[in-house]
């Protein structure tokens, strides 16, 4: 017989960096959740994974000048990945090349600027770290970080969500009216690399992209409105963090990895068994119709 | 003619080329006017103009007095897939009066449930828009039109792949509004229609054929020089170059 206390509980009660690593991806998932629904819906899903690469030169930029500080890492990352947004958006704008071909090719750019910016001042190590972050070694900034942006993100959604939608839904149609179409998509643009940024200690910017688009991708097999798909996006986040961290205390593996596995395994349950156009759910429609 | 738009000149640009050359004239008020023409001619772009969603364009449009415009765009503007409810995107209508912010209110939800019977849709308040069928979708695209209230309704191509039972419904609404003395003006390809329910045709081949009453518009030499205007189309040509 499991001891379930020992199993679920004494991690978090005995050691208080499991206990950050709790409230850190908590915060996360509950921010990155209705990010990711949005994200879908705009059929912008590789966007968040651009956007994740393109932070590295930033993040690169600011631990050449100031050493492993989280604030200067942070703000460089910001600043990369939002000029590679600005870039591609221009890009698109102004000639015939589509968003998803001028994204791709400003992040491969960044990407390879922020690996050779790596190795001129650090290590491999340094260069696993930035990428991939480690949960566990969340101090009392990085938590605060993350707790203040995971705030201000659902502020400004919640603020924008009717243009945003709308934005979504019938772009012509805003613009007709003079919302604020351009806007709404700047702000989620800002607040995705804002959630990717300050994902970066406890998770890297590229396991923080799983933990925002896999909810998101699963909460779609199983409720159809946008208030249903974020609060289901966002419990899917933190189900697969806390799952993920013992996962990652228990086989003493990486804890970014981890949780993104279990978010992965949620995924594919509800690509099966999803009672909304999963393939169960489809496979059993088909076979009433043939029987009917 | 008391016009509600008058354009001065007006030429549009489609990626460089052109799309409608030095068009003049007025959109008669409270009527209906039908934008008719070959395919390229610069129908959707004027709309889009109209509705103040392009503003790239050279010369003047005047509005007889500053007013809302409703404008609905072709269908393929809108992406069926977000999962939003009937309810919800009839709302949309209800934007300038509410922004980003405002509650929606019980005269807002009154006008919103009226617009929705009077396009037939009623009772299907909390369906979402991906489990309708093409007709349902113009249907409640039309009740947003109802909700915004406009004295100016612009309708894109709005009875495209739309079955003939919703088209007639919506076509009676064409009629509530000139009794409303609301200006309507439609871009539509099925003259029928038009000699049938339509007080004035612009003929549009990038510039205008004809403008004026529907009948002395579509006569045949007029269609047929629209028709040779539309093969003689050079795409590379530069923006203001006159057709011979």
């Amino acid at each position: 017989m499991i001891d379930l206390d020992a199993a679920l509980l004494a991690p978090f009660r005995e050691f208080p960096f499991m206990r950050r690593a709790l409230v850190a991806t908590v915060a996360l998932a509950l921010g990155a959740g209705p990010i990711g629904c949005l994200l879908v819906l705009r059929r912008m899903s590789l966007v968040g994974d651009a956007m994740a690469h393109a932070v590295l030169p930033g993040a690169a930029a600011g631990f050449l000048l100031a050493g492993l500080s989280l604030p200067a890492m942070s703000a460089g990352g910001f600043v990369a990945a939002l000029a590679v947004a600005l870039a591609a958006g221009f890009v698109t704008r102004s000639t015939a090349q589509r968003e998803d071909a001028s994204f791709a090719a400003f992040y491969l750019i960044a990407l390879a600027a922020g690996v050779l910016m790596v190795s001129l001042g650090g290590s491999r190590v340094d260069l696993m770290h930035l990428l991939f972050g480690s949960v566990l070694a969340v101090d009392d900034a990085a938590l605060l970080q993350i707790a203040a942006v995971s705030s201000v993100t659902l502020l400004g959604l919640a603020a924008m969500i009717r243009p945003l939608v709308m934005e979504t839904l019938d772009p012509v149609f805003l613009r007709s009216v003079g919302g604020p179409g351009a806007a709404s998509h700047v702000l989620l643009l800002v607040l995705l690399v804002a959630n990717l940024v300050s994902a970066f200690q406890a998770m890297g910017t590229l396991m923080a992209v799983g933990l925002m688009m896999l909810p998101a991708g699963s909460a779609r097999f199983w409720v159809a409105t946008l208030p249903a798909l974020a609060a289901l996006a966002a419990a899917l986040g933190i189900a697969g963090g806390v799952a993920g961290l013992l996962l990652s205390y228990h086989a003493e593996l990486p804890s970014g990895p981890c949780i993104v596995l279990v978010c992965g395994a949620l995924y594919l349950l509800s690509v099966l068994a999803g009672a909304r156009e999963g393939v169960l759910a489809r496979h059993r429609r088909r076979h009433i119709h043939l029987t009917a | 003619m008391n016009a509600a738009v008058r354009l001065h000149d007006l030429t549009i640009a489609y990626r460089g080329h052109p799309a409608v050359h030095h068009l003049s004239g007025g959109f008669a008020a409270g009527r209906l006017t039908a934008v008719v023409g070959p395919n390229g001619a610069g129908k959707s772009s004027l709309m889009s103009v109209l509705a103040g969603t392009r503003r790239d364009f050279q010369g003047r449009i005047e509005h007889l007095q500053p007013c809302p415009v409703a404008y609905l765009p072709q269908a393929a503007s809108l992406d069926r897939s977000v999962p939003v409810t009937v309810r919800e995107v009839v709302s949309m209508g209800l934007w300038p009066r509410l922004r980003s912010f405002r509650r929606v209110d019980d005269a807002g939800r009154a006008a919103v449930t009226r617009a929705l019977a009077s396009v037939g849709l009623a009772g299907l308040e909390r369906r979402l828009i991906g489990e309708l069928s093409a007709g349902q979708v113009q249907r409640v695209l039309f009740a947003r039109v109802l909700v915004q209230d406009a004295p100016l309704i612009l309708l894109d191509e709005p009875f495209n792949a739309i079955d003939a039972r919703t088209t007639s419904d919506l076509l009676r609404l064409l009629g509530r509004w000139r009794q409303e003395a609301r200006t309507v003006i439609a871009v539509l390809h099925d003259l029928e229609q038009v000699r049938e329910h339509f007080d004035e045709v612009l003929l549009l081949a990038r510039q205008a054929v004809a403008w004026g009453p529907t009948v002395q518009v579509l006569r045949a030499e007029h269609l047929l020089k629209a028709r040779s205007m539309a093969e003689s189309w050079d795409d590379t040509a530069g923006v203001c170059r006159e057709l011979a």
